[in-house]
């Protein structure tokens, strides 16, 4: 017991200055006091309810991007029948119940069909996407595969990632984390974030932009219906723009995605004076947005962003340039948002938010503080305590537990942790409790005493039972709290955090280092008495 | 200097000549508790039944304009707020819980929440969005199940935990103890109708953890004195252990409490619930390692030779946290 080796003290001593020279950043940044920049400093993450800022939780429609699949491969199989030379005659194209059958108009083509389908139904690698079925002779029948259509969603949740990135870094000066969480969801977190309705309306935007040119054929009536011409299919106009309420009726094939574009400016319309945004297709977009405006001249064609209708000027004359200008009723600030969205291109699929959680700065700031000031008199009243009950035993117990909240703040600044509001109640708990291997260890120490053991041997023995009942003790706490990480969200995993680190440095400076003063003293003193 | 004791040397209450009645008071309470969560109900926060709880500060007016506020909410259609006042005489939480049949719409809850915090803002300009937590019912869902999991989990696997480092009738012990916390803090929830969520599981899970940790250290000094004094019956022995641990029982209740209530009195009002479940808690997890853990052990049969007489505790484990390793 009085036996601790020279290298263990000096390790033990260097692990503690360590720890604790890790914690000083985080210390002097919570309690306002400015740290020199010249100085490494690792910090403690403030979490969103301590630094104020938007968690955003975004979920995928999978439906969506099944139906999606559907229409492509629709397109694709119309495209190859038609290419096929002589071309395949196909009928009766059906897209119901989330397969897509159809019919060749002759039953000696089948074959034929057949050897064109086989590349649009294999996948990539040895990964089948559709399985095709030839029933009635002539009917060919294609159903998406399971594994397909999951590696498809992945896919699609990989871009969508990369697209929030590119759109909030359009915005600057945050540090947002961004993380696919399971299949189909993905969660932001954006720290210090004034406005998250603008943070919101800038992720959720799927900004798939069209170009398709008005049905002039369709009735207004059937429109208003809802009744779409063949060929054709029926959008409404957006909120805010001046038809409001209205439909309109274009064509479905001949149009142009947005997914061409190269560039993206929110700009003023010099005539107008309207607010705009100025869009520069690459080349073959460019080629193709010449044909379509030079072969439709007069005639009106419709911008369309997600699936509504931004507005629908006439063709005056061929745009050639590849530069083109949406219009849409646009303030400069939605007119900038469409500019961000579209320059960093279209959600492959829409996202909805289906969990939000924001902290106003200014609350943050009030939580800490009080907070703070609550651990501050919680701290000082154990201390007090700690030091009348036990005397110089409790005042190695106070020194222990000073250094367990440096070393707390200090590992969590260098695991780079977040804390939290219940961290922070995690860290009164863990204060209070740290004590107990104390109050064991020294009552332990009294006991003995009474049953007359000396003074040596009475410190040892104490320190060895109650080690047990410490360890039983605070295993238990570790085992509630893994439990509170693995199933617990948000602030609550920042709880948990708190307390493990705190279950395992508490026991480490209640117990070691505190034998290891409790040693020095009495081989120093050789007390014949304990005034404990 | 005299140093304070807070028990005296020497005592000896005899806290099992009492365990009848104490068990008889802790199964009507135990009773209570759930006959008040099965007919008054939690108070279940967004977290757990979807919605929104959303907190604003009106700067510079002394007080929040409630009856106002609720008007121009209830105007927007989705039903009547929950408004009660938050901190401060001019603080106010806002809570809605989502209207029926919104399953199919994931995005509802969060469009409730824009149309509520747009209508709030044109209607006085200087109020101040201080949070907004809006879920929806899927993801609520999901949140109850993993916070009934977690709980169910930790129990379960503290009680084998204690089984394995102990003997069975330990772990069955401590498992019952366990089950008279929880039930008292929900019981609590359920008469004060303080709000449940999150955190308040969070707070479970730590009285958990802290009942147990009084437990264990009775139930330790059980044990030794289970193999110190192998003739002495059962109630006395456990007489003895408790009042050996009583002190330390006393001493550590107090830390945690005297550390505890300035975060319930000056501390965030976000965390008011949560300290509020863990102090209860301290009271309950004391009460329920002497009157219900300990003297479980004689209606189960503790005898001296449960335990085999060698020093079963003295693993590598226990020897790395006394830093001897």
């Amino acid at each position: 017991m009085l036996d601790f080796p020279r290298w263990k003290q000096i390790w033990l001593w260097s692990l503690i200055i360590v720890v604790s020279l890790a914690a000083l950043p985080s210390l002097a940044s919570l309690t306002g006091v400015r740290w020199p920049q010249s100085l490494p400093s690792p910090t403690i993450n403030l979490g969103l309810d301590l630094a104020g800022g938007s968690h955003i939780l975004l979920e995928a429609d999978a439906r969506q991007i099944a139906s999606q699949r559907l229409e492509t491969m629709e397109e694709a199989v119309r495209s190859v029948m038609r290419q096929a030379s002589p071309a395949i005659r196909i009928g009766d194209v059906s897209t119901k119940d989330r397969r897509l059958s159809f019919m060749v108009d002759s039953a000696s083509d089948v074959d034929r069909a057949r050897e064109l389908l086989l590349p649009l139904v294999n996948g990539q690698g040895l990964r089948r996407e559709w399985t095709l079925n030839v029933v009635d002779e002539t009917r060919f029948v294609l159903v998406p595969t399971q594994e397909g259509l999951d590696a498809a969603l992945d896919q699609a949740m990989d871009s969508a990632k990369d697209v929030i990135d590119r759109r909030i870094n359009a915005i600057g000066t945050l540090e947002p984390t961004i993380i696919r969480q399971g299949d189909d969801r993905i969660v932001v977190q954006a720290p210090g974030q004034q406005d998250p309705e603008a943070l919101k309306a800038l992720i959720g935007q799927t900004a798939k932009l069209e170009f398709k040119l008005v049905d002039e054929t369709a009735l207004p009536s059937d429109v208003q219906a809802g009744n779409a011409p063949p060929g054709s299919q029926i959008f409404p106009y957006a909120e805010g723009t001046p038809f409001a309420g209205g439909k309109l009726a274009v064509r479905r094939l001949g149009g142009i995605k947005g997914d061409s574009l190269t560039n993206a400016q929110a700009t003023v319309n010099p005539q107008t004076n309207e607010n705009v945004v100025t869009i520069q297709f690459d080349q073959q977009g460019a080629a193709k947005f010449a044909r379509l405006t030079t072969q439709n001249v007069n005639k009106p064609f419709a911008i369309i962003l997600d699936n509504k209708i931004l507005s629908a000027p006439n063709i005056n004359e061929p745009i050639r340039g590849g530069t083109a200008q949406i219009s849409g009723s646009f303030t400069a600030e939605s007119a900038n948002q469409l500019a961000i969205a579209l320059r960093s291109g279209a959600l492959p699929v829409d996202l909805k938010v289906i969990e939000e959680r924001t902290v106003g700065p200014d609350l943050g700031a009030d939580s800490i503080r009080s907070g703070m000031i609550a651990m501050g008199i919680g701290t000082g009243l154990v201390l007090l305590l700690m030091l009348v009950t036990y005397g110089r035993f409790g005042f190695y117990a106070d020194m222990a537990l000073v250094l367990n909240v440096l070393m707390i703040l200090g590992i969590m600044a260098v695991l780079n942790t977040t804390l939290t509001l219940p961290g922070i109640a995690g860290f009164v708990l863990t204060i209070g409790a740290a004590v107990d291997a104390n109050v064991l260890i020294n009552e332990r120490i009294r006991e003995e005493r009474h049953r007359g053991r000396r003074v040596v041997q009475a410190v040892e023995v104490g320190y060895t039972e109650a080690s047990r009942a410490i360890f039983d003790a605070n295993i238990t706490n570790v085992i509630a709290a893994v439990l509170l990480f693995l199933f617990g969200q948000g602030p609550v995993k920042g709880f948990a955090v708190v307390l493990v680190i705190g279950v395992v440095t508490s026991v480490f400076t209640a117990v070691t280092i505190t034998r290891m003063w409790v040693a020095g003293y009495l081989r120093r003193a050789r007390p014949t008495d304990l005034h404990i | 200097m005299k140093l304070l004791k807070l028990v005296p040397d020497h005592t000896n209450i005899h806290f099992l000549k009492w365990r009848v009645p104490f068990y008889a008071i802790s199964l009507l309470l135990i009773a209570a508790s759930w006959g008040l969560v099965l007919t008054k109900g939690l108070n279940l926060g967004v977290d757990f039944v979807g919605g929104q709880m959303i907190r604003v500060t009106f700067v510079g007016k002394p007080d929040a304009p409630v009856a106002s506020m609720r008007d121009e909410i209830a105007a927007l259609g989705y039903g009547d707020p929950i408004i009660q006042r938050f901190g401060q005489p001019n603080e106010a939480s806002i809570r809605m819980k989502l209207p029926e049949g919104s399953d199919e719409r994931p995005d509802l809850a969060n469009t409730m929440s824009q149309r509520i915090t747009s209508a709030l803002k044109t209607a006085h300009p200087e109020v101040r969005i201080d949070g907004v937590d809006s879920v929806s019912g899927k993801v609520s869902g999901e949140l109850f199940q993993t916070g009934l999991l977690s709980l169910l989990f930790a129990m379960i696997a503290i009680s084998i935990y204690i089984w394995v480092r102990f003997e069975w009738q330990f772990g069955v012990g401590g498992l019952f103890a366990l089950f008279h916390d929880v039930s008292l803090t929900l019981g609590m929830f359920a008469l004060t109708q303080l709000e449940f969520d999150l955190n308040i599981v969070a707070a479970i899970l730590t009285i958990i953890g802290y009942s147990l940790n009084d437990t264990i250290v009775i139930y330790d000094r059980i044990r030794e004195n289970l193999k110190k004094f192998r003739k002495m019956p059962l109630p006395e022995l456990l007489d003895l252990s408790v009042n050996e641990t009583l002190a330390r029982t006393v001493m550590t209740s107090l830390t945690v409490l005297i550390a505890l209530i300035p975060l319930l009195l000056f501390g965030p009002a976000s965390l008011f619930g949560l300290t509020a479940a863990i102090t209860l808690g301290i009271f309950v997890g004391t009460y329920s390692s002497i009157y219900m853990a300990a003297p479980l052990l004689i209606w189960f049969g503790v005898r001296s030779d449960s335990f085999v007489p060698t020093d079963t505790g003295r693993d590598q484990a226990e020897r790395t946290a006394r830093g001897e390793a």
